[in-house]
């Protein structure tokens, strides 16, 4: 059994033009007096009834340390398990011994925003992002550097969860 | 020239600009107020953001349209490419002028007036534009000129959508068109004249023609929907085949110009049915509109407009509530349907006037009661039939298909 197909009984006589068009119109009116279910977008962002899911994965964010360094430790295991090929990581290490990225660019119009970075990173460090206003004059913008990654502050995706999948 | 001709001359000026800068602001007033309503209807508050509650969203529209670019295609007929808006627009304008808008006002002066001269005007002013002796026979002439727009329209732009377009929006207006007219005949029978101002009388004496010519109205109704080209007989435009059907290769104020011709058919067609069977600017139950007052005018204006809005709400109301015709559907309601109903409608009102007249009933209110008994029974009957789907057939009983289950294939 493929798909189930669902067989309208259209009814074969008797078929009224007059009342069905009279009951439409009635519905029409009705619903003129009932309460508008727009949101006013630019003014207010989410409502008691709609809000932006917590799982929403959007444009990245860098975590960063108390000094204000990324977490990021340039493993490479993002640029590696990326589908869309979006993240340029050149990484460098101190004398310390601490690898940091010396490069770290995220292209979002690449990004297919699965989510992966984030699951596979050890660090913690790169996230998708709650987040959905990527308005920006030209397309060069549309490349996050280390810097901007960073600066980010709104909200990380949760991801989806295994023992939760519904969210709740 | 002698003093009243220049009278009558100013005021008729005066008529026309007033006239039509309403018409013109009004029927940009209706596209928002057709958003609105759409908004509405659907649960959504409609355009809400140029001006207090989108009031200026028309202004918007205008000054959008104003300074868009115009595009022509290459293959367009140039000269007719630009003519077609015009022709669409003016006739549909120009409707207006034969309409009375209020109760004859009276008007009296005498002036002496800079460059005039002495202009004088003594007397009762038709509130309408061009208080035509023929005035019922224009409209029926005008508005099946806006077909011309229409037609060639999608003829000269050389697109195959546009043509289609236009082709369709030629069959259905020329189909309608027959039905319309037919259908107004018993409003002459009953009337015995063409002129506007008769027929609101005839309809101050006796009832207004909605009781003793019910079934004109249904036709004339419908008839007035197809002529407006808008849902749910917008098979000129069909977004979801032809594009933007007639119109599809026009922009800017071209555009906007195919819009505001089709939004004065509606004020016409509401003003229309407002007229003709709704007393036009008749307040009823009352005879003191009649005495020709200043007073008097503007309420009898207000009347007329409050059923003329009415009719132009209902048009949107049905815009908003049923879905398109398909041609052949549309074809049948027009030739099959209203066609001869408005035929037949015409011996039956014919015969019961000269029946009635047999039997010796007469006055005009007597006849016009008379005649709402009848329309009664006949408003009924044929309700009761096109209720039962009896002259209109689904295609399902038109042909026995053998009967294919869908259900568990594959």
């Amino acid at each position: 059994m493929a798909i189930g197909v669902k067989v309208m009984r259209r009814p074969e006589r008797e078929v009224s033009y007059i009342r069905a068009t009279l009951k439409g119109m009635a519905l029409t009116f009705k619903h003129m007096f009932q309460p508008r279910v727009t949101m006013q977008y630019p003014e207010a962002r989410s409502t008691e009834e709609w809000h932006i899911a917590t799982r929403w994965r959007g444009t990245h964010r860098m975590m960063t340390d108390a000094e204000g360094r990324s977490k990021c430790v340039a493993c490479g295991l993002c640029p590696q398990i990326c589908p869309a090929n979006c993240i340029k990581l050149v990484p460098g290490e101190d004398e310390a011994g601490n690898r940091y990225p010396l490069i770290y660019e995220i292209d979002e119009f690449r990004c297919v925003f699965c989510g992966y970075c984030q699951e596979v990173c050890p660090e913690e460090a790169i996230h998708v992002g709650v987040h959905y206003e990527n308005a920006e004059y030209s397309r060069d913008r549309f490349v996050y550097d280390l810097e901007r990654l960073s600066a980010q502050t709104h909200p990380v995706s949760t991801l989806w969860d295994p023992a939760d999948p519904k969210g709740e | 020239m002698t003093p009243e001709i220049k009278g009558f001359l100013i005021l008729a000026i005066i008529k026309v600009v007033v006239v039509f800068t309403v018409l013109l602001v009004g029927v940009a007033l209706l596209t928002l107020m057709e958003r609105k309503l759409a908004g509405w209807m659907q649960n959504r508050p409609g355009p809400n953001r140029v001006g207090p509650f989108g009031i200026l969203q028309p202004a918007a529209d205008g000054i959008k349209n104003f300074i868009k670019e115009e595009t022509r295609p290459v293959a367009a007929n140039g000269t007719i490419f630009v003519l077609a808006p015009a022709m669409s627009f003016i006739p549909a304008v120009m409707l207006i002028a034969v309409i009375p808008l209020a109760a004859p006002m009276r008007v009296d002066f005498d002036w002496n007036l800079p460059l005039i001269g002495h202009a004088a005007y003594h007397g009762l002013m038709a509130m309408s534009v061009a208080d035509l002796p023929m005035g019922f026979l224009f409209i029926l002439a005008f508005s099946s000129l806006g077909v011309y727009g229409v037609a060639l329209a999608g003829w000269s732009s050389n697109s195959k959508y546009s043509l289609l377009g236009g082709l369709r929006a030629s069959a259905q207006m020329i189909s309608y068109e027959v039905a319309m007219g037919l259908s107004l005949i018993p409003v002459l029978l009953l009337t015995g004249n063409v002129s506007f101002s008769e027929i609101i009388a005839k309809q101050q004496a006796g009832l207004w023609f909605i009781g003793p010519l019910f079934i004109s109205f249904f036709v004339f109704l419908i008839s007035g929907f197809a002529e407006t080209n808008r849902l749910p007989f917008d098979l000129p435009e069909a977004e979801s085949e032809l594009v933007a059907g007639y119109h599809s290769e026009y922009s800017a104020m071209k555009f906007s110009l195919f819009m505001i011709g089709e939004y004065s058919h509606i004020v016409v067609i509401a003003a229309m049915v407002a007229t003709l069977f709704f007393g036009g600017w008749d307040i009823p139950f009352t005879r003191w509109d009649e005495q020709g007052g200043v007073l008097q005018a503007i309420a009898t204006f207000l009347a007329f407009f409050v059923k003329m809005f009415f009719w132009i709400f209902f048009v949107m109301w049905i815009r908003w509530t049923l879905p398109r015709f398909r041609y052949d559907q549309l074809m049948t309601l027009g030739w099959k349907v209203l066609l001869p109903l408005a035929l037949g409608y015409i011996m039956v009102t014919a015969g019961a006037i000269q029946g009635l007249e047999a039997a010796g009933v007469t006055g005009v209110r007597n006849v016009a009661f008379a005649l709402a008994g009848m329309n009664l029974v006949l408003g009924w009957l044929l309700f009761y039939v096109l209720d039962r789907g009896r002259v209109m057939r689904g295609v399902s009983r038109r042909a026995p298909l053998p009967v294919a289950r869908t259900e568990g294939v594959g």
